[in-house]
């Protein structure tokens, strides 16, 4: 099952659990360790982090280690945070504008919709 | 001037779509004319560090538009498309390209519904539409090619936003 990363990272725990991996891969233990919840909790977080492929498990001789998957965070906080900046950047301009007009409209000219420099040097 | 109104941006994971939402406090004939006046388009479509020329806009429909954004050093992005349908105050409907690409084809479908809110506002929905989920993100990506930080502060800044 293919789980929604956004809603994933939603939860404070989860989101807890992954900047305590995030500079080290740690098993279960260690992990709740960290946490006032209960260990079945905690599994259960991770259980979701995995399948939404933020955290993948490896096998270190007996121990089992949870590593964060960080390319797939840099997916979601990269790729579209940034590209919301770029549009919301675009957005804020456009209230400038829009403030202009709404103080001093301008006259309508039915020549203002067209603009052609293809021509032009 | 940084803005009450929120921006946002849903792109599903595995879809060939995106929207972008966002809603002003201006009445919707304003909202359309700033979005469709090639005097006022150059000042705000494009990256704040680029500058925008507009070679060609025929905000009308049927019509072509081209415009080029270009940068200090002297390199140039250009994009071109065709303007669908342009119904003022409402909606405008066009194809978008980037010039860039390494082969032709890669356009997309820019969708804007311009709504009418109480009290002399507009909620504006674009839809992006791609030909495929790899070119939506690759144009999801192209918007991050600005500040490249390491990867746990990026991580501490996406949990303080989702934190908001």
């Amino acid at each position: 099952m293919r789980r929604d990363v956004f809603q994933a990272i939603a939860d404070p725990t989860r989101r807890d659990i992954i900047n305590l991996i995030a500079y080290k891969p740690l098993n279960l233990n260690s992990i709740a360790d960290n946490f006032e919840v209960s260990r079945p909790a905690i599994s259960q977080h991770i259980k979701i982090l995995m399948e939404c492929g933020l955290i993948e498990m490896k096998k270190q001789g007996r121990e089992r280690y949870c590593e964060a998957k960080l390319e797939q965070l840099h997916e979601v906080s990269q790729w579209i945070e940034q590209y919301r900046k770029l549009w919301a950047d675009k957005f804020d301009r456009m209230d400038d504008i829009l403030e202009e007009l709404k103080n001093a409209p301008p006259k309508s000219s039915p020549e203002g919709r067209t603009q052609n420099n293809a021509n032009k040097a | 001037m940084a803005s009450k109104n929120e921006t946002s941006i849903k792109a599903e994971p595995g879809k060939q779509e995106l929207f972008i939402t966002r809603e002003f406090d201006a009445p919707r004939e304003l909202v359309f004319k700033v979005f469709t006046d090639p005097e006022l388009v150059p000042r705000w479509l494009g990256p704040r560090e680029l500058t925008m020329k507009i070679d060609k806009w025929d905000a009308r429909s049927g019509g072509h538009y081209r415009y080029v954004h270009s940068d200090a050093q002297g390199n140039a992005y250009g994009f071109h498309g065709v303007m669908h349908e342009v119904t003022a105050p409402e909606r405008i409907i066009q194809t978008f390209e980037f010039e860039g690409m390494p082969e032709r084809g890669h356009v997309s479908l820019e969708i804007a519904r311009l709504e009418e809110l109480p009290g002399g506002r507009t909620k504006v929905v674009v839809q992006s539409i791609f030909p495929s989920v790899a070119d939506r993100d690759g144009m999801i990506q192209s918007g991050m090619e600005r500040g490249v930080k390491d990867s746990h502060r990026r991580l501490d800044e996406l949990f303080e936003e989702l934190a908001k």
